[in-house]
């Protein structure tokens, strides 16, 4: 099957549209932030504790996130976050076990409570509270999580450091391969890439983990990818064809490589769909990010970093064109 | 055949025969069901730990697992040299105490200057695990002051808080009638009236008697050589948890602590007393010098009772009847099993040399843990398929070819894992797919550029030529840079996220060399042996 041969899709004529499509993802991004005064951090930066719990009780008692804040109040914790899932159905229940039903719950308590040796620590007084209020039942630890301060503060200059150095070794690389000017357009791309993927995570009001920090990184890799792909596209072209006007041997190069291009992030795509889908409930935030990434980022290579060349070249040559004028009022 | 044909041939075909040997320990594991560990874990442990270190690691989010890092509160230390000394002392504590959990293969390592990280597979009790490991240890053996003396104190302390109320009620009422209504005991003996019988204290009258003794007039009148310390709580004749309080003497001399001791064990109470028979106690043996302090100790003062103090609370403080010439003592007090065991723990690991303090913790269960290792695995398969399928529909016979390289690709990623000993966690597993759908990226490269080759005329053998050496150094540029991307995160990452970097990182470098090296083997072959003049590209 061979699609996308010899096309000829005006994109760089009609960057504009693209340039209005992203400022306005951006910027609703932007605002999104600025109404939550920042993004959604998780514990791992804020601090605090997270407990994903199940409960195995027997069909008629109801686990209700009202009843569950009630118990908490008990020991000052009302204003926890608590999300309860619809209760299922035991598979296989095991030898002299009643409880046929299980519900998943998940608690979080961002910001950190001061960490006193003598008392238990919160997850543990949390887990007893729920323990006295379903006496008749059953309580799992899926998974808990408690994050210091001192921790959290880290691992936000870990991870803006991360991000940082990702920067500087793809600039210094795509500088050492091409051009400098290729540098800059390929790092706006990466900035338009995560700003959006943020953004997006902000107007749904998911949280800000570091797996989200390492599917944003991993999103920067893969869109790189892509742009390099067209970048080396263009870089030979602009050799071959030597007669055409700069944008029409940038517009060449992305329909040329468009077959490549698309078809790699559909198999990415779908199989980032497959894990979204299947991988479970821990890694699908992850999931979602590099699927937003995939997306954001096919879409940068060919309407963000291609036509940020095509600008710089443009203002190169207008401003060439206006030396040379000054030069030949200057003679006469 | 083409020039070094038969040499890449080689390299492959020795590539794919390591990895198989290296996976072998991973399949072998994987295929035993519980009871077969169970047995090898009885007869041949050895055996069953050399396979398990071969096999792939299962990260803690996989297999279940605790992790936990411990800061050191360095605050009370003074010199530099104590400074560095606390974190190997305290390390080795850690360790000595992890040992006793009996979990396999236990990490503990230190993380920079002020941090130990403890990761334990398969912890089911995390509130006792991170008690133990919490826990400071310190033993003391302190003499307690006498019930007449300890009556002195009371006493005063009882006319101190008098003559404050007193004098507070005086400014506030001047009805003399209200004043003699008001007197009453708890006037006249406002901490006295506290106690019951036995110097206890109940849990709602707890505050306040703490309260009282934190009044600057009432701390003047504590001698300068007493500790007040409360001791464990003592379940009352209803239920109730009563709080006693001792007047410890630290002016004990000789000095005995938990340095002193050679062992601990959990035995149980003989006899027919129901409040001790069958009971858990802890019984401790002193070494040598240890052994001739106590003597010492217990013969000085017979008839006086002595506090076995653990971290500043009182477990117990019995009566010495005699003095004690077998270097043995017996910490009792309302133990459970777990209580006793972990004490007994504690106190043979040795003490901590300054407080942890846990600054993170992330504990995954073992249903969980296996709940991703299975959604992981089912999308991992899915994508598989769905990548197959679309490959051979897209690029037909080539497609095909694209398709067995993959599937090396995944034999050596997972080799390199078994490999290197790296961990496999759930983003790492997530990176796997990643990497399927990437490879496929390198195949697409080279399978566009021949078929653009192919259009422009050339022979099929020139096609695959140039279709693969102009896709080189593309796909070099491109999986580079994902490379430096995931470096950066291994760097910084932490846990899952190191996991994900490495297999990312091995999944790109296979993947190359499937997607460049195998298929092109693949190709050469067939255009060679069949001479083919049209591509199934």
């Amino acid at each position: 099957m061979q699609v996308f041969t010899d096309t000829n899709f005006e994109f760089i004529s009609k960057r504009k549209i693209a340039y209005i499509v992203s400022l306005t993802l951006i910027g609703l991004g932007i605002l999104s932030l600025l109404i939550h005064l920042g993004p959604n951090f998780s514990i791992d930066f804020e601090g605090g504790t997270l407990l994903d719990l199940r409960i195995y009780h027997s069909n008629d008692t109801q686990v209700s996130v009202g009843e569950i804040r009630d118990a908490l109040a008990k020991i000052d914790m009302a204003t926890a976050e608590i999300q309860i899932a619809e209760p299922e159905q035991r598979k296989t229940l095991p030898e002299g076990d009643k409880y046929d039903t299980y519900t998943n719950m998940m608690i979080k308590v961002k910001g950190h409570q001061k960490p006193d040796a003598e008392q238990d620590p919160l997850a543990e007084k949390i887990k007893d509270t729920i323990r006295q209020r379903y006496t008749n039942a059953n309580l799992e630890v899926l998974r808990q999580e408690e994050v210091g301060p001192k921790i959290g503060e880290e691992l936000k200059w870990k991870a803006l450091l991360a991000i940082f150095w990702a920067m500087v070794g793809i600039i210094l690389y795509i500088w050492w391969r091409f051009e400098f000017k290729f540098g800059i357009a390929a790092i706006v791309a990466l900035f338009h890439d995560v700003l959006i993927t943020v953004g997006i995570f902000s107007i749904l009001n998911l949280e800000i983990s570091l797996a989200i920090i390492a599917a944003l990184l991993t999103i920067v890799g893969y869109s790189l990818n892509d742009t390099i792909v067209v970048f080396d596209r263009i870089r030979e072209n602009l050799r071959l064809l030597r007669r055409q006007s700069y944008s029409d041997i940038i517009n060449a190069s992305i329909n040329q490589s468009l077959s490549r291009t698309v078809i790699t992030s559909a198999t990415t795509l779908l199989v980032v769909l497959a894990l979204l889908i299947l991988g479970g409930g821990v890694i699908r935030p992850f999931a979602f990010a590099l699927l937003i990434g995939v997306l954001v980022g096919t879409y940068s290579s060919i309407f963000v970093a291609s036509p940020i060349l095509v600008e710089w070249q443009l203002r190169k040559e207008a401003k060439e064109k206006r030396s040379r004028k000054e030069r030949r009022k200057g003679r006469r | 055949m083409k020039k070094g044909f038969y040499i890449r041939l080689a390299i492959v075909v020795i590539a794919i025969a390591l990895s198989v040997f290296y996976l072998i320990p991973t399949f072998k594991r994987a295929a035993m069901d519980d009871e077969k560990v169970e047995t090898l874990q009885q007869e041949n442990a050895e055996e069953l730990y050399s396979l398990e270190e071969k096999a792939i690691n299962l990260g803690l989010d996989l297999q279940g697992g605790m992790h936990l890092v411990l800061g050191l509160d360095k605050s009370k230390l003074e010199t530099e040299e104590e400074k560095e000394d606390a974190l190997k002392r305290a390390l080795e504590v850690i360790r000595n105490r992890v040992d006793e959990f009996g979990v396999r293969e236990p990490i503990i390592q230190k993380q920079g200057d002020d941090r130990i990280i403890v990761q334990l597979a398969g912890i089911q009790d995390e509130k006792r695990a991170k008690n133990i490991l919490n826990k400071t240890a310190y033993l003391e053996f302190k003499l307690v002051q006498s019930g007449d003396q300890t009556q002195e104190l009371f006493d005063k302390i009882d006319e101190t808080l008098a003559e404050e109320e007193d004098a507070a009620e005086q400014d506030t009422t001047g009805d003399i009638q209200e004043e003699l209504a008001k007197s009453t005991l708890l006037e006249d003996k406002p901490f006295s009236s506290l106690f019951s019988m036995g110097g206890m204290v109940s849990e709602e009258n707890l505050p306040k008697a703490k309260n009282y003794l934190n009044k600057p007039k009432v701390k003047r009148l504590i001698p300068r050589n007493i500790t007040i310390s409360w001791g464990k709580p003592i379940e009352g004749n209803e239920g109730e948890q009563l709080y006693p309080l001792y007047l410890i003497k630290e002016d004990t001399r000789p000095q005995l602590t938990g340095a002193d001791l050679e062992n601990a064990r959990v035995d149980f109470g003989e006899g027919l007393d129901p409040k001790t028979a069958g009971k858990p106690f802890v019984s401790l043996t002193f070494t040598d010098n240890g052994g001739d302090k106590f003597a010492e100790l217990t013969g000085n003062h017979t008839g006086q009772r002595l506090a076995i103090i653990l971290d500043g609370v009182v477990q117990s403080a019995p009566n010495i009847q005699e003095k004690i010439r077998g270097g043995k003592a017996r910490i009792t007090g309302n133990f459970s099993m777990d209580e006793a065991t972990d004490l007994k723990i504690v106190l043979r690991a040795g003490a901590l040399p300054i407080p942890l303090i846990i600054e993170e913790e992330r504990t995954v269960g073992p249903t969980l843990g296996q709940d991703s290792i299975n959604s992981g695995v089912r999308a991992a398969l899915i994508g598989l398929a769905i990548v197959v399928a679309f490959m051979i529909i897209w690029y037909k016979g080539s497609g095909v070819i694209a398709n067995i390289a993959l599937a090396f690709n995944m034999l050596f990623i997972l080799a390199v894992l078994a490999g290197l000993g790296a961990t496999l966690t759930l983003p790492g597993i997530a990176g796997i797919i990643l990497t399927i759908g990437m490879a496929v990226d390198a195949n697409v490269l080279i399978f566009e550029r021949v078929r653009e080759e192919l259009r422009t005329g050339k022979t099929v053998r020139a096609g695959i030529d140039a279709g693969y050496s102009r896709a080189f150094r593309t796909i070099l540029d491109a999986n580079l840079t994902t490379l430096i991307t995931a470096l950066v995160l291994y760097q910084f990452g932490t846990g899952p996220i190191k996991g994900f970097a490495v297999t990312l990182s091995i999944g790109i470098v296979c993947s190359m060399f499937a997607a460049i090296v195998i298929t092109r083997l693949f190709f050469d072959f067939f255009v060679e042996k069949f001479n083919i003049q049209r591509l199934s590209i």
